[in-house]
């Protein structure tokens, strides 16, 4: 054991700085030089350089001119970006009941029509960037209306920022909500706040 | 359920096994020391590496003397981890300045990450500073799983060896699972993490102001290089709270597959080198083919209580049309990706998340439960995957043995009383750890402050919690609150013994194993490749698990799949 001790110490401090630092840094510097956008996250910003939001974290958005996301359960006012999280509440559980029967009354005051499980239920992160096509459906008339917009043309924005299942099979057909919102303040300005 | 989801599912696991297969071919050469395509960058590395450490890379070790080395490397790797952990405060490299963690925090986290386990008591982006994640867990996330495959490779050399009287040299195994398996794999899989999306950046976060003028601060790190070696060691600890269910650290369905496959494909390729080094690579396939059939039952289960069962909240709430169960699941990911994600991470000791388990239907999450109570081996982590399922076939040639009265041999090495009580002992460290644990955490106030949801749901999250810690798998019931001194340091006890109090038996088997004699088969030996012998095997390996873990499972999960059902009505 004894005759262990100095190649285990040796081994540990070398791994340290190849696969502690030279691995990482190294990983960073070639991928900031290959793709600097998706390694500083995928920021988007307005016309300023301000910015405005990442391509893959939710925001938590509540005009009623805008589509908005699924119920988080990141931070206390949820879509908190420093702080990611699920409910983790089981299917028996009080609360779970609770909230979905409150977030299902708040959707069938606004609007008649089925209401879609992604509407109701916060996703594993808290930030989940996307809805299901169905949920977006849903809002459109809504958004039409406050934008004094055609239905029609709304649905043609949020078509435009759908994407289907990769190669036909990987996950599921979904609506980039931040993309579209991007989209509707280009097609029908919304006064600066 | 649909057949988009049943074909997402099938071609998740069919190229996990594709991307193995190759690479187990080029292990086996990195295991015997042959030439492969990365000596001219690697050769002189290794040379210098090893004239550091003072060792002479052709002086294998007895089995003591390995189990010794294997010890006493990862109790450096603890001291250091800890130390970094306790003192990340006053350490640079700390954009948001955060304290040092707790005594039993850091403990948990050391042991976690030392053991292969990667359990989460700290929330990533809001307790572990930068260079602690580099330094100390991505460090881990290596030479753990480096550690598992070195166990592999001396279990290898001990079917090929006639009269052996080592096991190989732990320091060489060491460093070339490292240099040239986890180390190369890593980097381009990093690479292609980013080109698909994910972010690495050592800038601290990030302030956005949103359309409606709000401020949303978002958290950036290293991630992909992390996210990497998190899948390939089959560790599992994620940078985020959430871990791969964040968006950062898996954004779309592509990333998705790249590293659910990361995740499971080094245990398939362990299992084809071993196959290769220890001249039986048939008997290697009936391996690969047990775990393949388990694997696949597993992920077709989950999908089925996932997208099946009622849910007695959206009946609640007057929501009629609800085909699968979206709490604690992405959009993106959608029920079928989740449900074999699940069965990869919790069949592989890895316990990387793309979705809350705790919020699963009962029997989707005791699926996931009962593949980590099967002890880690469909198909397993780095290394200990294989070496598992070797335990599992020797107990099964036993078994067959005694039925017909014959001394059992497996890969020519008969299987006596001296094996079999090296099996048993590693085998029955699970139930003792897991039910031990969870029986007295269940009447043991201190421990029950920390469940959010009551009745068998609660009985679940402890032992889910238990099963994960000893079967080094770290995925979690997160409805558990773990970071409490009860929770902390007992899970990090049950971690440690499910990883050195099964890893030392192994390797003492392995030393046993070595030194018999190298039989040729006979006509009454039965045949280890043979579909008769996989169907044993699972026999051997779902009894096994089940005589153990029925009783409980029966209090957790399935009796709250009962609830859920009158609920639902």
């Amino acid at each position: 054991m004894i005759s262990h001790l100095r190649p285990a110490i040796v081994a540990m401090v070398f791994f340290t700085l190849l696969l502690g630092l030279a691995y990482p840094l190294g990983v960073t510097g070639l991928a900031q030089t290959l793709f600097p956008a998706q390694a500083g996250g995928s920021l988007i910003r307005n016309a300023n350089g301000v910015v405005i939001g990442s391509q893959w974290i939710g925001q938590n958005f509540k005009g009623e001119a805008y589509l908005r996301p699924r119920p988080s359960a990141a931070g206390k006012e949820g879509y908190d970006a420093s702080s990611s999280s699920g409910s983790n509440l089981g299917p028996l559980n009080e609360d779970l009941a609770a909230r979905i029967k409150a977030e299902a009354e708040a959707l069938r005051a606004e609007a008649a029509g089925p209401i879609p499980v992604d509407a109701v239920t916060t996703s594993a992160s808290g930030l989940d960037p996307h809805i299901s096509p169905a949920y977006a459906a849903r809002q459109v008339a809504r958004i039409a209306a406050a934008r004094k917009a055609q239905p029609a043309e709304v649905l043609a924005v949020i078509a435009a920022n759908t994407e289907g299942s990769t190669f036909g099979v990987l996950g599921e057909p979904r609506v980039n909500v931040l993309a579209v919102n991007l989209a509707l303040d280009a097609r029908w300005p919304q006064p600066q706040r | 359920m649909d057949w988009r989801g049943w074909a997402e599912i099938v071609f998740t696991i069919a190229l996990t096994v594709a991307v193995g297969w190759p690479l187990g071919i080029y292990m086996a050469r990195v295991w015997t020391g042959e030439r492969t395509v990365l000596d001219p960058v690697l050769k002189p590395v290794e040379a210098g590496f090893y004239a550091a450490l003072g060792v002479d890379r052709n002086k294998g070790h007895g089995w003591l003397g390995y189990a010794g080395a294997v010890l006493a490397f990862s109790a450096a790797g603890f001291a250091l981890l800890y130390a970094i952990l306790r003192l990340q405060g006053q350490l640079p490299l700390n954009p948001q300045g955060f304290d040092g963690l707790s005594p039993h925090l850091a403990f948990n986290t050391a042991v976690s990450f030392v053991t292969n386990t990667n359990w989460q008591s700290y929330g990533g982006e809001t307790t572990v500073s930068s260079l602690s994640q580099m330094l100390g867990l991505t460090v881990q996330n290596f030479v753990s799983g480096a550690v598992g495959l070195s166990v592999a490779a001396a279990m290898a050399r001990a079917f090929a060896a006639d009269r052996g009287e080592t096991l190989g040299n732990f320091w060489v195994d060491l460093t070339r699972s490292t240099l040239y398996v986890l180390l190369p794999v890593s980097i381009v899989t990093a690479l292609a993490l980013v080109a698909a999306g994910v972010p690495q950046s050592l800038l601290a976060n990030v302030t956005a102001k949103t359309l409606e003028g709000a401020d949303q601060i978002i958290a950036l790190f290293p991630v992909a290089s992390q996210e990497a070696i998190k899948q390939w060691g089959t560790n599992g600890g994620g940078l985020f709270n959430v871990n791969s269910a964040h968006p950062f650290e898996n954004p779309t369905p592509l990333t998705n597959l790249i590293e659910v496959v990361s995740l499971n494909a080094i245990a398939f390729a362990t299992v084809v080198a071993f196959g290769r080094v220890a001249g039986a690579r048939k008997e290697a396939r009936a391996l690969i083919a047990a775990m393949v059939i388990l694997l696949s039952l597993g992920a077709a289960a989950i999908y089925a209580a996932e997208t099946l069962t009622p849910q007695p909240a959206m009946v609640a709430a007057g929501i009629t049309d609800a085909p699968a169960n979206m709490e604690g699941k992405e959009v993106r990911f959608g029920a079928a990706a989740s449900a074999v994600w699940a069965a990869q991470t919790t069949g592989t000791a890895n316990g990387s998340v793309n979705s809350m388990h705790a919020s699963y239907m009962p029997l989707g999450g005791g699926v996931a439960m009962f593949l980590m109570q099967l002890g880690e081996i469909v198909p397993g982590g780095a290394g200990s995957g294989l070496y598992g399922m070797v335990v599992m076939a020797l107990l099964s040639v036993f078994v067959a043995g005694l039925m017909v009265g014959r001394t059992p041999e497996y890969l020519g090495k008969k299987v006596e009383a001296r094996e079999i009580k090296f099996a048993m002992l590693a085998v029955l460290i699970l139930p003792l750890s897991i039910l031990g644990f969870s029986a007295i955490s269940a009447v043991l106030p201190v421990a029950l402050e920390g469940l959010l949801n009551k009745g068998p749901r609660g009985l679940t999250e402890i032992l889910y919690a238990y099963s994960s810690a000893t079967g080094n798998n770290g995925s979690a019931y997160a409805g558990l609150t773990a970071n409490a001194p009860w929770w902390n340091t007992t899970l990090g006890i049950a971690m440690l013994l499910g990883r050195f109090a099964y890893m030392v038996p192994v390797i003492a088997l392995a030393g046993a194993i070595a030194a018999k004699p190298k039989l040729k088969p006979t006509a009454g030996t039965l045949p280890s490749d043979s579909p008769l012998f996989v169907g044993l095997l699972i026999g051997i390996i779902l009894i096994l698990g089940g005589l153990q873990f029925f009783p409980a499972l029966a209090l957790g999960p399935i009796v709250e799949h009962f609830q859920v059902l009158a609920a639902a009505r």
